[in-house]
């Protein structure tokens, strides 16, 4: 094998090319998968929430870790540029909360979940949510791991986003269409939203609910508890 | 801007495999239905290769149409566009066989380490 750069031929002049065919993302691919392995073995189930920020995320998880209070426990990881917000909002429930600030990353990244599910130390069997820096692109690319992905939109982003934003819609297992109690004051058609969303990605379901007021949130925990018995 | 990750994966990967030796060139292939703005990646490809074994190399990206068979008329065509409806019946019901890739495809490196004459 050639010392310099690895190939398998034994004495060549350098200047040559070496083919990698190696994807791009196969370092987080491999640590991503470790991931979901132990995770898998701890019988986790770890929810990727995504959504543009302001969407209420940290709402709907205030929300699910009261009501579902007495079940497996619940535990946080909470990805945001900046500040220990979200974290505060979530411990203020009880919960254990792990921060992650990204700097000027704009995602989640599946070292970092490494990191943060070591400091978290969920116990086996819990459920575990991993809420990703508020941005409807850059997380959608980089697998953490996790056992299912939730995109949050909110009634008052305009139903086109499945078309802006494809990427981010095409890859999620459930999108909940979050603050449905706004729908008579603003202009969204939930119709053409899911029309919308169905041609980036016709399999997802789609859950209708509105954290603050509890509309349609037992279908979000009917969704989470199918996916915790797979 | 997962582009600068992205740069930094390749750069990474690439400094990993060859150490030391300089690197001249760095060929991509991304997939046009990847979700990659491949400008944004040249930008910040000289950024992050400064300093590094592959600073001045030079950056050639291919960016392959995708492929897609429809699930409803069986209809197979090459697809640009990141959502993926069937030109023939419409439907959004459609697997995608390639153009979400992307990756590191060869690199160029440079002649730094002539053998020694004796063993020529």
């Amino acid at each position: 094998m050639c010392a310099t750069c690895g190939c398998s031929v034994t004495e060549h002049d350098h200047g040559h090319t070496v083919t990698l065919e190696q994807k791009v993302l196969a370092h987080n691919d491999k640590l991503a998968e470790r991931n979901r392995e132990w995770l898998v073995g701890q019988d986790i189930l770890a929810i990727n929430l995504m959504s543009s920020p302001g969407s209420g995320k940290t709402t709907l998880l205030e929300r699910t870790i009261r009501d579902l209070a007495g079940g497996p426990e619940i535990a946080v990881v909470e990805g945001d540029q900046e500040t220990e917000f979200d974290a505060d909002r979530i411990r203020a429930t009880g919960c254990r909360v792990v921060q992650l600030n990204t700097g000027a990353g704009c995602h989640l990244d599946a070292e970092m979940l490494h990191r943060a599910l070591h400091s978290l130390d969920p116990r086996p069997g819990s459920l575990v949510f991993v809420e990703n820096v508020g941005n409807l692109v850059c997380p959608a690319l980089f697998d953490l791991g996790e056992s299912g992905r939730a995109v949050v939109m909110s009634v008052t982003e305009g139903a086109d986003k499945p078309l802006k934003y494809p990427h981010m819609f095409r890859t999620a297992d459930v999108v909940l269409l979050n603050k449905v109690d706004l729908l008579p004051y603003v202009d969204f058609a939930v119709d053409r939203f899911r029309e919308y969303l169905n041609r980036v990605n016709p399999t997802v379901e789609l859950l209708q609910v509105s954290a603050t007021r509890g509309d349609g949130i037992r279908d979000w925990y009917t969704w989470l508890s199918e996916r915790k018995s797979r | 801007m997962h582009e600068l990750s992205l740069t930094q994966s390749v750069v990474s990967a690439i400094t990993e495999r060859f150490g030391e030796t300089r690197i001249s060139v760095v060929r991509l292939e991304i997939g046009k239905l990847s979700g990659v703005v491949v400008d944004s990646i040249r930008f910040c490809f000289d950024l992050v290769a400064e300093g590094t074994t592959l600073q001045g190399a030079r950056l050639e990206i291919d960016e392959p149409s995708g492929s897609a068979r429809c699930r409803d008329c069986a209809h197979e065509f090459t697809v640009d566009d990141p959502i993926v409806l069937c030109p023939n019946c419409d439907s959004a019901n459609v697997t995608v066989h390639s153009g979400r890739d992307m990756l590191i495809k060869s690199v160029e490196v440079t002649p730094a380490c002539a053998p020694p004459a004796a063993a020529r």
